[in-house]
């Protein structure tokens, strides 16, 4: 094979094939995708050993650089979809991975990227069964997309709801906010700054198994992505009704990320993450689920930060470091550096 | 974090707090208003803001009036349309600090102008637009040169930097303002309701604590530079309100730890080598001011985008719905303005102040705009 994709990969014919078998099918390799047919075939029966509901969601991914320090774009787009089952409490079962790449991408860093994927789905005892292949010229692309959609499946009884929220209840944070959103933009090489930030970029599914055990009745689970924790506590307050008091002094950042932040005039609580995780749970039981986080190595940083209060109802109050109260809004738009 | 934590320790926060209270209350007793200090720069607004600060003082004796220091807000449509111009002449590629991407101007901004295929990259210092520049070399690259004094020696060096290095694909597109004619039409509107003023602490290490002499001594107010941090802030509003207890009208520093008293030699010497006043220089909300920009001398004409590529040059009115000069001026809040928060909102700013995170109206509208309770006791939060 060639040391670089071409428009021959994505073809149908030989080339195409070659890269499947030669490069896909080792990366993911299991029974269901071996059979190469046009379908995945999934057991009924496996699937409702795990519960009474399927979980189904979908995700794409593009991001520059494609690999960065900590992941790269495989291993997010298999953990990102992991993390939207997973907070549902499902079992994470089965991926679909499409991929739209760009010709002259070196078959090598392919190759890499699609065993990251593959090692990132066998590390929660999920499969990629389906999968297709697209190249597009040069400019049509920037390098590689990838699309990755998963089922899961909801054991009985279980619901953890946006809308779940009530008066009383304790708000956690598994761990350090904003590693991935610095990681990428120090990655990108626009900042003169330097600092030793790795991606978070992590399947949550075992601590969230972990968080079940300690606490049967979690209220609100959400991975917090893109538009940072900030902007999923504004779902759970809109959605539940509530207001959501957090305090800044608990919130765990880590050094670098709090410097960074400072230096931009970027606020860490906007920032992206791909392996933390925000939860609303009883009060009476966020000790015990914070004790079980803390054991485990995906919530070793894991704290409370804050409470749900009845009123002002829709809103995320912090109450700042010196004592001060401030509205913690929805972004508009991205965040951008301020001048001085 | 070491330099940053120190300035916001809490209980030392709520002692300055309590002190303002104690000091203030009796004065605006007597005035049967709030006392009204005027914090002159945008990163003022913005910590007051972030950090919760005016929620700590009592609204009935001290109201914070937020001035008209940020440099993003107050460019005037026209001038955007110019640098949208520019921006989408294909040969070009146009460098611009963040915040500068969402200004609107008559027609869109330059988020959108990227949308459309301008060529306009995010950067973090003119040094990284120069070095566009090097790294292509086929290309014109024009840097929108933005902010008050504090801005300005970074341009500077780097337009004497391209010359040195005789870069020909450089140019910077000029809207440097500065502060003092601003402060002092503030100061002459004859409706002012303004009781001291809260000095920019980062203009002020470039140009020293001096050249608000005149605030003190003619216009009879109080005027202390500030820091940024909470508790300079709130240290600083202390001495503002302290001068005006003891009948006092200096021209103190808080933030002697950045502000020397005569500014930077050397800063000044490249401001004073690059740019010259205009006669006017246009300020969205406040109008034309006189002697309150910068532009490049004639000997830097070879790195003028203003020379360089034909632009516009369009005087745009403000919207005529706008009220930004009155709360610029403090006669009126920002909840007051009879478009806030309806026609005008971060997504669709009609007006300068909600255009960027240090804006007075953006600000209130992101962390201002509903009245936020004591809180409840969070004592038992963490649990030990």
């Amino acid at each position: 094979m060639s040391a670089t994709i071409t428009m021959a990969h994505g073809g149908g014919g030989r080339a195409m094939r070659a890269l499947i078998e030669g490069v896909l099918l080792p990366a993911f390799h299991n029974p269901w995708l071996a059979t190469l047919e046009d379908q995945a075939r999934l057991p009924l029966a496996e699937l409702a050993a795990h519960g009474d509901r399927l979980a189904f969601t979908t995700d794409s991914y593009v991001v520059t650089p494609l690999e960065f320090p900590g992941a790269d774009i495989g291993k997010l787009a298999v953990c990102g979809t992991i993390n939207d089952l997973a907070v549902s409490g499902a079992r994470p079962l089965f991926l679909s991975c499409g991929l739209v790449i760009e010709e002259g991408l070196a078959l090598s860093e392919l190759t890499r990227i699609a065993n990251s994927m593959g090692r990132a789905a066998r590390e929660v005892g999920a499969q990629i069964v389906t999968g297709d292949t697209k190249v597009v010229e040069r400019g049509a692309a920037d390098r590689l997309f990838i699309n990755t959609s998963g089922i899961g499946v909801v054991p009985a009884a279980l619901d953890i709801a946006a809308t779940r929220a009530q008066p009383g209840d304790a708000v956690i944070v598994s761990g350090k906010l904003g590693d991935h959103g610095i990681a990428i933009l120090i990655a990108r090489n626009e900042l003169a700054l330097a600092a030793d930030v790795q991606s978070d970029c992590e399947s949550l599914y075992g601590l969230i198994v972990a968080m079940r055990a300690a606490c049967s009745d979690i209220h609100c689970l959400r991975d917090a992505t893109r538009g940072g924790a900030a902007t999923v506590l504004n779902e759970f307050a809109a959605s539940s009704g509530v207001c959501i008091r957090l305090r800044e002094a608990s919130i765990p950042l880590r050094d670098s990320v709090r410097g960074a932040c400072e230096l931009l005039g970027l606020d860490p609580l906007y920032l992206a993450n791909e392996g933390k995780l925000l939860a609303i749970v009883p009060g009476d039981c966020a000790d015990a689920v914070v004790h079980a986080m803390r054991a485990h190595p995906t919530g070793r940083d894991a704290a409370i930060v804050g409470e749900v209060c009845a009123a002002p109802a829709g809103l995320v109050i912090l109450s700042t470091t010196i004592g001060g109260d401030r509205v913690v809004d929805m972004l508009t738009g991205d965040q951008l550096p301020r001048i001085c | 974090m070491r330099f940053s934590d120190e300035f916001r320790d809490p209980e030392k926060a709520h002692a300055l707090a309590r002190a303002i209270a104690a000091l203030a209350t009796p004065l605006a007793e007597t005035r049967r208003r709030p006392l009204q200090i005027m914090e002159v720069c945008g990163g003022h607004t913005h910590t007051i803001f972030r950090f919760g600060l005016k929620a700590m003082l009592p609204e009935s004796a001290v109201e914070f009036v937020h001035g008209p220091g940020c440099p993003v807000c107050v460019l005037p449509m026209g001038r955007v349309d110019d640098a949208l111009s520019i921006a989408r002449n294909p040969a070009v590629i146009f460098a611009t600090f963040g915040d500068a991407m969402r200004v609107p101007g008559s027609h869109g901004n330059l988020l959108q102008a990227k949308a459309d295929g301008a060529d306009v990259r995010m950067v973090y210092s003119p040094l990284d637009a120069l070095a566009i520049a090097r790294a292509n070399a086929s290309r014109e690259v024009v840097f929108f040169a933005l902010g008050f004094e504090t801005t300005m020696p970074s341009t500077a060096l780097t337009i004497l930097q391209a010359q040195r290095e005789r870069i020909q694909n450089f140019s910077l597109f000029c809207n440097h303002i500065t502060i003092v004619p601003t402060m002092r039409a503030i100061l002459d509107c004859k409706d002012l309701a303004l009781d001291g003023f809260l000095g920019p602490g980062h203009v002020s290490m470039v140009i020293g604590n001096r050249p608000y002499d005149f605030i003190a001594q003619r216009y009879r107010r109080p005027v202390v530079v500030a820091g940024f941090e909470p508790l300079d802030l709130l240290q600083s509003l202390w001495m503002v309100i302290k001068q005006i207890a003891e009948g006092r009208c200096e021209v103190e520093n808080q933030y002697t730890r950045i502000v020397p008293e005569a500014g930077n030699a050397q800063a000044l010497a490249a401001v004073n080598e690059v740019f010259e006043l205009r006669e006017f220089f246009e300020w969205r909300g406040l109008g034309s001011i006189e002697e309150s920009g910068v532009r490049m001398r004639a000997k830097y004409a070879a790195y003028d985008a203003e020379v360089k590529f034909s632009v516009p040059n369009l005087r745009i009115a403000d919207p005529q719905a706008c009220q930004c000069a009155e709360v610029l001026k403090g006669m009126i809040k920002p909840k007051q303005c009879r478009v806030f928060g309806k026609e005008c909102t971060p997504e669709r700013p009609l007006g300068a102040l909600m255009v960027s995170s240090e804006g007075a109206c953006a600000a209130y509208y992101q962390y201002g705009r509903v009245p936020i309770k004591e809180p409840p006791a969070l004592a038992a939060w963490p649990p030990p």
